[in-house]
């Protein structure tokens, strides 16, 4: 069981800077987020975009940024649970929360800062209406152990990196066969992991679907076949083990959406006080919740930030007095 | 203010006309989320996601696809040649009388 003071569900720009600010007033944090790394969007989406509106930084990259907050938190250690999310909350009998994540990893805390940003990171599924009674029975959103494709029929949908990376793995010597299938001409790929895909189907080694679009799924216990619908030929039909259809990740509430948080139009409502949602112990900050006025902006989130752990600290020390150190006057000294 | 009107047709098929400013910097992707209709724009307009994928049902003739919105359209579903990005749709006078249709969520 991991304990902290302030549990922080999200590691992007906002969960980060409550480390420090919550470091200034002693109080430990733990991060909790889906994506293996921390950074939120600014890694995942854009890190090579420019930021234009945090203070004192005329530009800065979006990856950049998730550095030096990173390095800003750094003296106050803060853990992280990475690749996780954060599925369960319940209370103990010490009015601690013990919140478990999707490996069930369990952490223990007074309070919860949801600084969830948009929501959890998840692959973007086709709209195929029967699709859901195939996942885990031939449809896999992500690829886990390529030694699980040895020997069987593998069909790859996408345009980008991770489409033809795995096409190119899975055809050395791992699957029986391997077909990629892709909207159009052109891929989005590293050039040259585009030119080893066109060698590999010019070879015949892998077979080669453009300007196609897997629209139907089929089989009986498992998958067996697929529906394609290509743009001259017309409908037609791949037999098939494995479908693994690689579009991306898309944001969703995910699990938070069941923990009796007030929530309007996918976002947690709260008191601009400080930031506090209708349960007790929990906060939102970030582009995750929702009040009159918000702007989705980072910077209107480090101020989020900076007030909440001024309430969590109420909450974990209601007897004693907090004053308002500043940082040029006592420096920071970190755990 | 110069405005344009534009008519968005929802995912239930219900045609909503907005009015639209084209002095204010403004794309597609903003204008619906403005009229509250339900388009994300996750990515806040860089092409870097695929949440605000339309379909344009008038023959305007819209500035070409740049690569980068081109690659995102591979992350959407159900992409044919009337496929655009709305953050990439800029408005202006030019677009009076544009008809979008939303893509389904994927």
């Amino acid at each position: 069981m991991i304990q902290t003071d302030i549990l922080i569900i999200g590691a992007g720009p906002c969960g980060l800077f409550t480390v420090f600010e919550a470091g200034l007033l002693k109080l430990r944090c733990h991060l909790i987020d889906a994506l293996p790394q921390a950074g939120g969007q600014c890694s995942e989406i854009y890190p090579k975009k420019p930021i234009y509106d945090i203070p004192a930084y005329p530009s800065i990259l979006a990856g950049e940024l998730v550095d030096r907050l990173m390095e800003q938190a750094e003296p106050f250690k803060p853990g992280f649970t990475l690749g996780e999310r954060a599925e369960t909350i319940e209370k103990d009998d010490e009015d601690q929360f013990i919140l478990t994540t999707n490996r069930g990893t369990k952490h223990r805390a007074p309070i919860i800062a949801i600084a969830g940003g948009l929501g959890c990171f998840e692959p973007r599924k086709p709209p195929i209406e029967n699709l859901a009674n195939f996942e885990d029975k031939g449809v896999e959103y992500i690829i886990k152990d390529p030694e699980f494709y040895r020997d069987k029929k593998v069909v790859i949908s996408g345009g980008g990196d991770s489409a033809l990376d795995w096409t190119i793995f899975l055809a050395d010597g791992v699957a029986s066969e391997v077909t990629l299938v892709h909207r159009r001409e052109g891929f989005r790929g590293h050039l040259d992991s585009v030119q080893k895909v066109m060698d590999l189907a010019g070879e015949g080694k892998i077979k080669l679907l453009t300007n196609a679009e897997v629209v139907g799924v089929d089989g009986g216990d498992s998958l067996e076949r697929l529906t394609v619908n290509h743009s001259q030929q017309g409908e037609m039909t791949l037999e098939t083990d494995h479908w693994v259809p690689l579009f991306g990740l898309s944001p969703k509430l995910g699990p938070i959406a069941d923990w009796n948080l007030n929530i309007s139009k996918n976002a947690v409502e709260v008191d601009t006080f400080d930031y506090s949602t209708n349960v007790p112990g929990i906060y939102a900050i970030g582009d995750i919740n929702t009040y009159p006025g918000k702007l989705k902006l980072i910077l209107c989130g480090f101020h989020e930030a900076t007030l909440m752990v001024q309430s969590a600290f109420k909450r974990i020390y209601p007897d004693k007095n907090l004053v308002l150190k500043y940082t040029t006057v006592n420096g920071v000294s970190g755990f | 203010m110069s405005m344009i009107k534009v008519t968005v047709i929802d995912r239930e098929g219900e045609a909503h006309e907005l009015d639209a400013p084209t002095d204010m910097g403004m794309n597609m992707m903003e204008l619906c989320k403005s009229a509250e209709l339900p388009v994300e724009g996750t990515c806040g307009g860089m092409a870097m996601c695929a949440s605000c994928h339309m379909y344009v049902k008038s023959d305007h003739d819209l500035p070409e696809k740049s690569d980068d919105e081109e690659d995102m359209l591979d992350e959407a579903f159900n992409v044919t040649g009337e496929s655009r990005l709305g953050c990439q749709i800029h408005l202006a006078d030019d677009l009076d009388g544009l008809t979008v249709q939303l893509a389904s969520v994927g």
